[in-house]
């Protein structure tokens, strides 16, 4: 209950502004490019309960969620193996920091021609942006465990692979989890970029497409759809990070 | 039971401990006093199979240590508990490596707990225990795992006199209990006086033993009110400013 009331609260004092900032650029903008929020609202809750909007969320939702699943499971480990040993890390850490200023997003004509025009290519374009973020805070946050810890561990008579699940793992889950949290709001952005060629489903599509047709109505029930996919992915992060890294909650108090 | 012969130790070139013998019995317990860099720490990584001698042998129960095992518990130097882990899984952590199965893990780290009076803080997670609190589920983690030697490197250091005092107590009391013998290092003389059967000097560059002190009343009720013991006291006191 008190878990709901600390998401709720936030949610609706900034819904509450927002609303207002909308309403007041509404009626400066005379013409009909700016629909006024009650309308794009009132067509977002009556699109709510039509097949049509479930079936891009759906997908976008799709989408989102397997780029951070990939993500997180090529990352997390190789972000645990380069923080553990400096010979893995020398091995590869060159390579991860001179690609990392790349902004990925204009690898995605390679990725495109590699993977084809399909889901894979934009799942792949997220994984990578996303994977980059987490390898690196996971990386560093291994790094930063206090050696006292493992040796605390290790004088227990751990041996290697115990060490990784007592140690190095559970010390790297909120560093993991932190980086995934944070650039839900970039996966989306480039979920809306990668939406806008070759599909007909998905969020992004459904804005691209409504604004050729000069449907702003229909342009915000994508644009809030969006929002809303945003807003339940960084949730999710946020409460799947409480329930792995329970340690976190009491030490916040 | 716990045999070290001409043990050496130095890092990057410089001798930090040279030719360092010593023997600890089953039913005894040796606190090790010395200055600060003088290489204690060191020496209880060696013992506890944690880091190698450059030089010399350490054995123990006849079988040479040459990594960490669950017959020696280690106590480290702040405290060493995982701030992921409750209070309980700290302490059932080293009886989960060891394989035991998590219903009798958890029995055993609950008992621990209690006879520590720390029941109820079983489910906290470290940060939001006390100094003296988190120095307590470490005794009772080392103890949780059925330990032949324990050994404690600074343990009560960052604690209040009073603090203090109440766990030298708990440890003693412990000890004739389980008669489980340690070793333990220390700056505090005092603590030297009040826990150790014999008291070790260790000091000088590189180190070796300065000293060593019979303590024959140790353990007596009241210890810390007699005469003896702040006899002895004085006798180290002097000898360590003759010696560092
Ligand atoms: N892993 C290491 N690498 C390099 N030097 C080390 C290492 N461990 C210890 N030393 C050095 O060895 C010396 C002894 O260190 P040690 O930690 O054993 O001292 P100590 O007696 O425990 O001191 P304190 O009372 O401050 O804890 C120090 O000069 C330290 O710098
Ligand atoms: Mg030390």
């Amino acid at each position: 209950m008190k878990q709901i009331k600390k998401i709720l609260i936030p949610y609706s004092l900034t819904i509450c502004i927002f609303y207002f900032l909308w309403k007041a650029l509404a009626l400066a903008l005379t013409r009909e490019v700016l629909p006024h929020p009650e309308d794009a609202v009132g067509a977002f809750i009556l699109s709510l309960a039509t097949m049509d909007f479930w079936g891009h969320f759906v997908a976008s939702g799709f989408r989102a969620l397997m780029a951070m699943v990939i993500a997180w499971v090529l990352a997390f480990p190789l972000g645990i193996a380069m923080g553990a040993s400096r010979r893995v890390d020398a091995l590869i850490s060159p390579f991860v920091f001179m690609t990392y200023p790349v902004p990925k997003v204009v690898l995605l004509p390679v990725i495109l021609m590699i993977f084809g025009l399909g889901d894979l290519s934009k799942i792949l374009i997220i994984s990578l942006i996303l994977g980059y973020q987490v390898l690196v805070a996971v990386r560093d946050g291994v790094r930063g465990v206090h050696p006292q810890y493992l040796n605390s561990i290790r004088s227990l008579g751990a041996n290697r692979f115990q060490l990784f699940l007592e140690g190095y793992i559970p010390a790297a889950l909120p560093h993991g989890f932190t980086a995934l949290r944070l650039n839900s709001g970039v996966s989306i952005a480039v979920l809306f970029f990668v939406e806008s060629f070759a599909t007909l489903t998905g969020l992004g599509y459904l804005i691209m497409d409504a604004w050729g047709r000069m449907d702003f109505d229909q342009m915000f029930v994508g644009i809030l759809g969006m929002s809303l996919l945003g807003v339940v992915l960084n949730e999710s992060a946020n409460i799947l990070e409480k329930i792995v890294c329970p340690w976190f909650l009491q030490q916040r108090k | 039971m716990l045999k070290i012969s001409n043990v050496s130790k130095g890092f990057n070139g410089k001798l930090v401990l040279e030719d360092l013998s010593l023997e600890l019995e089953p039913d005894e317990t040796i606190v090790i006093l010395g200055p600060s860099g003088c290489g204690k720490t060191t020496l209880l990584n060696m013992i506890s199979g944690m880091e190698k001698p450059d030089a010399g042998h350490i054995e123990f129960n006849e079988l040479t240590v040459d990594s960490p095992s669950t017959q020696i518990a280690f106590i480290l130097q702040d405290f060493g508990l995982l701030p992921w882990k409750t209070v309980l899984n700290n302490v059932a952590l080293g009886l989960k490596i060891k394989g035991v199965a998590k219903k009798e893990r958890t029995e055993i780290a609950r008992r621990q707990l209690k006879d520590l009076g720390l029941q109820g803080r079983e489910k906290d997670y470290p940060p939001v225990l006390s100094g003296g609190e988190k120095q307590r589920v470490a005794i009772a983690r080392a103890y949780a795992s059925d330990p032949k030697l324990l050994l404690m490197d600074e343990p009560f250091s960052s604690l209040d006199a009073i603090t203090r005092e109440n766990l030298q107590d708990t440890l003693l009391s412990t000890w004739k209990t389980t008669s489980v013998p340690y070793l333990l290092v220390t700056h505090s003389v005092e603590e030297a006086v009040f826990l150790g059967k014999r008291i070790l000097l260790l000091s000088g560059s590189p180190s070796r033993i300065t000293g060593v002190f019979l303590n024959e009343d140790f353990g007596r009720p009241d210890f810390r009110q007699t005469d003896a013991y702040f006899r002895l006291i004085r006798t180290i006191r002097k000898q360590m400013g003759e010696s560092w």
